[in-house]
């Protein structure tokens, strides 16, 4: 289903039941869904559940140490977290993406093993591609640092630094920043 | 900042002459209205920017200001502010504008190479003339008609931004670049960016004012002037002022219907200017020059002048892109039609928004800084290669031969020559044998 909305481009309607003409698809699919006699129409309902899906995935995230992951393997959130100090707040590498980890096995044996496995068990924001893909910003004084995200425009994180305060929202239109290595 | 400097400039703006109309922008009241749409910044933020522009107004010698909006950047964002000076009191530039004019390709190398070859042949003149250079605008007219300052936080000291030119216009038109923030920042692009930061922050505050700033259709009217339309440059009527009949209309008249609000800058043409500039009005001694030598081809006499919708076209007419309207109008509030405000979006300048209620209006920005396009953006080739001299019979340029066509053309020659020796063998051959007889 995300893929499917991927292909969708534009601005979203407005309107739940919207139906996008979905004209980009392979002849296979065509067939396919012509036969069992739906048309290919996406609603923008589902649209708007994948672009959700997506933005959560690609760039939420939250600081080091907020979740840890116990011996047995579930994680689950941090109540010793007392934020992040003011030094670490302005790295990149004190923030991870909230989701499943990619880049982790791919690492050096001699990076791995500084890592602590009870909360470094996430990828961190140091080596997203294209590298520059987040501003880091300290606002209000210096009080609380925001983050945003250049792929999706309009996702901005906060946090203020030493205090369990955090939280990522997104304000926008709905479509990823595909000319993002041309505007860095 | 101490306490005894903001009571001497307190004391310095209660000395205004006008003492009901200060240039201070009401910010707060502004901000209230914006934030029954959901757009803003905190109340705080708001409140330092109010005092920011306090501090500008005291300094600098202001009739009108505004609080124009905020633009993000990478390491550090830009709070604008929109003025207007006092007639005659605005400051002469003594410095030249600092262009920082990328290194020049293309063609200087060119003319570079034709010197370095040898001497012995005078190789043909360059005959290319770079393409007239358009003037920028007067301060106070068109798209220089207000000057902006900016400043990274409010408390941090207000800069002047550079007055725009046409050139930055156009080059703005065809890049698209995130702000660092920093306003000396170079712009490293393709067009070449004729500035810096400063400058690419300046076109842009140009072309976001000119396509996003409106107001409700009545509110300003063109002023009395004797003559009509009839003016030298074509462009139609470039000031307005404020109507003192002006009868708001319902909020819902105002959003149901996008004729009811109207540009009140002018727009940009593709020229990068807002009136018509002809590059190719001669002088007499360049008309002299031209009878001497044969008319080129490629100067195109006519030009066709560029015309824009004139001054306070109502918002219907603006284009979409696709199937987006240029606008997207809403009442802040559907439950409550009596306190609803009329709030309206820009699709093609995301981040540009506009307010009306009763007599009250306002625009203002806060985003990235860039249009929007439905397609992804392409980035502009560079230019074919030039040829280094015009065909002429003596001289033509052909293109080199390829590897295979070389090694052909050997294989060809030595073949024509292994027949013609064989030919001179059979006949000193033959002459040998009657010899031999």
């Amino acid at each position: 289903m995300v893929a499917q909305a991927e292909q969708l481009k534009g601005r979203f309607q407005g309107d739940p039941s919207f139906e996008y003409e979905y004209t980009e698809i392979n002849a296979e699919d065509a067939e396919r869904l012509i036969e069992d006699g739906k048309e290919p129409m996406i609603k923008e309902e589902v649209r708007l559940v994948a672009t959700i899906e997506q933005i959560d995935r690609a760039v939420g995230i939250i600081p080091r140490g907020a979740f840890v992951k116990t011996p047995l393997g579930s994680v689950h959130e941090n109540r010793n977290f007392e934020g992040l100090s003011v030094m670490e707040a302005k790295k990149l590498s004190s923030y991870f993406h909230f989701t499943e980890p990619v880049n982790l096995k791919n690492k050096t044996l001699l990076e791995k093993a500084d890592l602590d496995p009870s909360t470094d068990f996430l990828d961190s924001l140091e080596h997203d591609i294209p590298q520059g893909s987040w501003t880091v910003q300290l606002e209000k004084g210096g009080t609380v640092v925001v983050l945003r995200s250049l792929l999706w425009l309009g996702l901005t994180f906060y946090h203020v630094p030493m205090t369990k305060q955090y939280g990522y929202i997104y304000f926008g239109s709905g479509e990823k920043n595909l000319d993002l290595p041309f505007m860095m | 900042m101490s306490a005894k400097h903001f009571e001497r400039m307190s004391a310095l703006t209660l000395d205004l002459p006008s003492q009901g109309e200060t240039p201070l922008p009401n910010v707060m009241e502004t901000a209230f209205y914006f934030e029954q749409a959901g757009i803003g910044l905190s109340k705080d933020e708001s409140y330092h920017i109010f005092l920011a522009l306090k501090k500008l107004i005291s300094v600098q010698p202001i009739q009108t200001c505004r609080f124009w909006g905020k633009i993000l950047g990478l390491e550090m964002n830009y709070i604008i502010a929109e003025v207007q000076y006092h007639e005659g009191e605005e400051e002469e530039e003594t410095e030249e504008e600092e262009v920082i004019e990328e290194g020049g390709k293309g063609m200087d190398e060119v003319e570079d190479e034709d010197e370095e070859k040898e001497k012995e042949d005078e190789p043909p003149k360059s005959t290319y003339k770079p393409p007239p250079v358009i003037p920028k605008e007067e301060n106070g007219t068109g798209a220089n008609k207000y000057v902006y300052f900016v400043c990274n936080e409010p408390g941090k000291p207000w800069v002047k931004l550079p007055p725009v030119t046409p050139a930055q216009i156009v080059c703005a038109r065809k890049i698209k670049k995130f702000f660092t923030g920093r306003l000396d920042a170079p712009v490293v692009s393709f067009p070449p960016f004729p500035g810096n930061e400063a400058n690419y922050l300046r076109a842009q505050i140009a072309r976001i004012s000119a396509g996003t700033q409106i107001s409700p259709i009545g509110f300003y009217q063109f002023a009395e002037e004797e003559g009509d339309e009839e003016e030298e440059g074509g462009g139609g009527r470039d000031t307005y002022e404020e109507n003192p009949d002006f009868q708001p209309l319902s909020v819902a008249e105002m959003v149901d219907s996008l004729s009811t609000w109207v540009h009140h800058v002018q727009s940009i043409l593709k020229q990068g200017r807002c009136i018509w500039f002809n590059p190719f009005q001669k002088s007499e001694e360049q008309e002299e020059e031209e009878d001497e030598e044969e008319e080129k081809a490629e100067e195109p006499d006519e030009l066709q002048q560029e015309t824009g919708p004139p001054l306070l076209t109502p918002l219907s007419e603006d284009e979409g892109i696709q199937n987006i309207p240029a606008w997207t109008a809403q009442p802040s509030t559907n439950l409550i039609p009596q306190h609803a405000v009329a709030v309206l979006q820009s699709n093609r300048w995301p981040g540009a928004y506009a307010f009306a209620s009763g007599k009250k209006f306002d625009n203002i920005y806060f985003g990235w800084g860039h249009k929007y396009s439905p397609e992804n953006y392409t980035p502009a080739l560079p230019p074919p290669v030039q040829a280094e001299y015009p065909s002429e019979p003596e001289i033509t340029e052909t293109r080199d031969p390829t590897l295979e066509e070389e090694l052909a053309f050997k294989a060809a020659k030595e073949a024509a020559l292994a027949a013609a020796e064989e030919e001179e063998d059979e006949e000193d051959v033959e002459e040998d044998e009657e010899e031999d007889d």
